[in-house]
């Protein structure tokens, strides 16, 4: 199978996350297009690493995996705290910092 | 000199320095005995100087150069400046005519500034004065000389505006400062110009380089030097001070505005002799400069019936003479300085004795309405009365001896210079016997003119000698006036005393004036004895009146000391207005407008840009993606040129 078919996935999936980041307002979904991104440039990286026969494109995925997990709990955890102080999870609600 | 003697030379300056602040910073609690604190001050400066004299009296004339240096002052780079005095002849002959003029000015103010709240300040004053002109005349480079040359500057504003209650004399002193700003930049130029070419500042070192230097740098300096000499001794174009300076306390006016402060710029042309020597074209500007103070001051005497502004007048002429002899060379130099001695005794007598008679007269200053005092104040008549023949150049008083020498030097020479320079030397003896027989005749002759029973409204007045505090210093001044200049002049004693510092001026062969000197003579007498007969003749014989009678054009041009204020004001000071005005309206209208309008259009711009921060986490993102965006598209359409 051709190479680039993966980096076009990896394109339709970047461009679904980004679709999703932009248009959708719970903040739960706006993580899931931020973690599918993140994958779709994993992906990317990886087909870059296999091109190339170069290791160094894995190793950035496994950077990237591991910032994801540790963004994900710290995320995670901030978005419980602003539903239980105020009962919504609309990123649109949470604007507080402009004055 | 031994070391022990040179040693002294800082305390010449240091004492009337502590006297000075002792003064200012024990303040009104000295009121009592301040000042005699000041007198004593001022005679142990004289008395220091007078070792330091005697000390060198001793040596043979070559070794009487000493040069003390206490420590190095400035070190920059290139340039090091010490803190050092120059002990030699002239700078002597300075320190002894200021101290002891001054100590004889201090003792006579105890008694003419009794009646005033501020004596003790007036003395730290006086104290400080001393102190500045010491170190003027005692620095051995142009930079502690500048130091010694803003102190006399400053005291001399703080003096005439003395009385600053008074509106028009705190701006009279505020006039004074201003115009010796003016000159004072020259001398800072100068000094510019001296690191620049020659990379030193001590006297020793300038005048060594002077002689290698290119005579468009040494030209270029002296004439920075005359630009600073005129602000200070009140010579054209900077001379409009000098009558205004009359508003300071009488005895101020005696010191420093015509006994020593005004002279210091003869001292500096004179000490800097070795650079104008290669500067002849220098040299030229300082004599027409000279000559023409010396017509202009003789001719505003003649109008002035304010008694010291009269003297004034003549202070500026007499500098005149001295500038024109320091601007004819070598042979001038020795001779100025003598005239600037005999003139700074019989001066401060004329000025003390003028104090005395306003002293007598409840401070009144018009001559038109003094006349026949000289029964009433006999002590001042017969001081002013020596004074004036001593100013007159009659033999054999003191001027006779100064100012005859410098007219036959202004004969000295080659072309039409000899002959301009003369005559107008000897008209101005001529001009110079009328107004000051003018000024004795309308005080001490003729008929009383101050009492009601001359028929005019004005105020009964008993005038009195003054006390003997007042008068002795003026008759010591009056015996200098009488036996100094034959003193110095026999066997040429001052002239070989210079010496030193001015070089030789032996050699008479190769600098017989154009005229015959006896010739000369005969013609300075005869012009002298017209214009005191001419005077005798007008204001003894004649009754004088009270107020000004109406005069011919050139009478009334001298009585407003022939426009210089409103030629300085249409010339200086109303273009200079003018140039700081439109300096606001351009600084307004293009600098403030450009920048205040660049800071506004940025302020504006950020009102706009904050606009943007909305506070939608989803807008920030898109507007993140867009950037992305736009960067790949850049680096596509970049990369995509290029390969």
């Amino acid at each position: 199978m051709e190479l680039t078919n993966y980096l076009y996935l990896a394109v339709i999936l970047f461009a679904l996350g980004a679709t999703t980041v932009l248009l959708r307002r719970n903040a739960i979904v706006v993580f899931m297009g931020i973690e599918l991104m993140l994958n779709a440039t994993n992906l990317a990286l990886v087909t870059f690493a296999r091109m190339h026969g170069d290791i160094t494109g894995q190793v950035l995925a496994f950077f990237v995996m591991v910032v994801a997990a540790a963004e994900v709990v710290v995320g995670l955890a901030i978005i419980v705290t602003i539903f239980r102080a105020r009962r919504s999870a609309s990123v649109d609600d949470a604007n507080l910092l402009k004055s | 000199m031994t070391t022990q003697t040179l040693s002294l030379a800082p305390w010449l300056v240091a004492t009337p320095l502590l006297g000075a602040a002792l003064l200012l910073l024990v303040g009104r609690r000295s009121d009592r005995w301040g000042h005699w604190i000041g007198v004593l001050a001022s005679t142990a400066t004289f008395v220091i100087g007078l070792v330091i004299l005697l000390a060198m009296l001793a040596l043979p004339a070559e070794e009487r150069t000493a040069d003390h240096v206490v420590t190095t002052w400035l070190d920059a780079g290139g340039l090091s400046v010490d803190l050092g005095f120059r002990v030699d002849p002239l700078s002597m002959t300075f320190v002894m005519l200021v101290t002891f003029v001054g100590t004889l000015i201090h003792v006579y103010s105890v008694a003419y500034m009794s009646h005033d709240r501020d004596r003790r300040r007036f003395f730290a004053y006086l104290n400080l004065f001393v102190a500045a002109m010491l170190l003027l005349v005692l620095a051995d480079n142009y930079l502690l000389l500048f130091v010694g040359w803003e102190g006399v500057g400053l005291a001399s504003y703080l003096l005439i505006g003395f009385w600053d209650h008074r509106l028009p004399n705190a701006v009279a002193g505020k006039k004074a400062f201003l115009m010796n700003r003016v000159g004072d930049m020259g001398l800072i130029v100068a000094m510019m110009l001296m690191v620049a070419t020659f990379g030193t500042l001590s006297f020793a070192g300038v005048h060594e380089a002077a002689s290698g230097a290119s005579q468009g740098t040494t030209t270029a300096i002296g004439l920075m030097l005359l630009l600073a000499a005129c602000g200070k001794s009140a010579q054209l174009p900077l001379q409009a001070w000098l009558g205004d300076a009359m508003a300071g306390p009488t005895p101020v006016s005696a010191l420093i505005h015509a006994a020593t402060m005004v002279t210091a710029g003869v001292y500096l042309l004179v000490r800097s002799g070795p650079i104008l020597e290669v500067a002849p074209d220098a040299q030229l500007v300082i004599a027409i400069v000279g000559t023409l103070t010396l017509l202009f001051g003789a001719i505003v005497g003649c109008a002035k019936d304010d008694i010291k502004k009269a003297l004034a007048a003549s202070t500026m002429s007499q500098i005149g003479y001295m500038m024109l002899a320091a601007g004819l060379g070598p042979v001038g130099y020795a001779f100025a300085i003598f005239h600037l001695v005999t003139h700074g005794f019989f001066k401060a007598g004329l000025f003390l004795g003028a104090g005395s008679v306003m002293h007598a007269m409840d401070d009144d200053v018009d001559m038109r309405r003094f006349g026949g005092l000289a029964r009433l104040l006999p002590v001042t008549a017969i001081t002013m009365g020596l004074g004036w023949l001593a100013i007159l150049g009659v033999p054999p008083f003191s001027g006779f001896y100064s100012k005859d020498k410098i007219i036959e030097t202004a004969f000295v020479g080659e072309g039409w210079q000899p002959w301009v320079f003369g005559f107008a030397a000897l008209l101005g003896a001529g001009i110079t016997a009328y107004y000051m027989s003018r000024l004795v005749f309308m005080t001490f002759a003729g008929r009383r003119r101050w009492s009601g029973e001359s028929g005019g409204d004005l105020p009964e007045r008993h005038p009195h000698e003054s006390p003997a505090l007042m008068t002795w210093p003026m008759i010591i001044l009056a015996v200098g006036s009488v036996g100094l200049g034959f003193f110095l002049n026999a066997g040429d004693r001052l002239v070989h005393w210079l010496e030193p510092v001015t070089g030789h001026t032996e050699g008479s062969g190769h600098h017989e004036p154009v005229l015959a000197v006896p010739v000369i003579m005969t013609l300075t007498l005869v012009l002298v004895v017209v214009g005191a007969a001419l005077a005798f003749w007008q204001y003894a014989t004649r009754p004088v009146s009270t107020e000004p009678p109406a005069a011919p054009a050139l009478v009334r041009a001298a009585r407003v000391d022939l426009h210089q204020d409103d030629v300085n004001e249409t010339f200086v000071m109303l273009p200079g207005q003018y140039l700081t005005r439109s300096m606001v309206f351009a600084d307004r209208t293009a600098v403030d407008a450009g920048w205040l309008g660049l800071a506004g259009g940025i302020g504006r711009l950020g009102t706009w840009l904050r606009g943007m921060q909305s506070g939608y986490a989803r807008q920030y993102a898109a507007i993140t993606l867009g950037g992305l965006g736009v960067i790949v598209l850049v680096v596509w359409l970049v990369s995509g040129t290029a390969s």
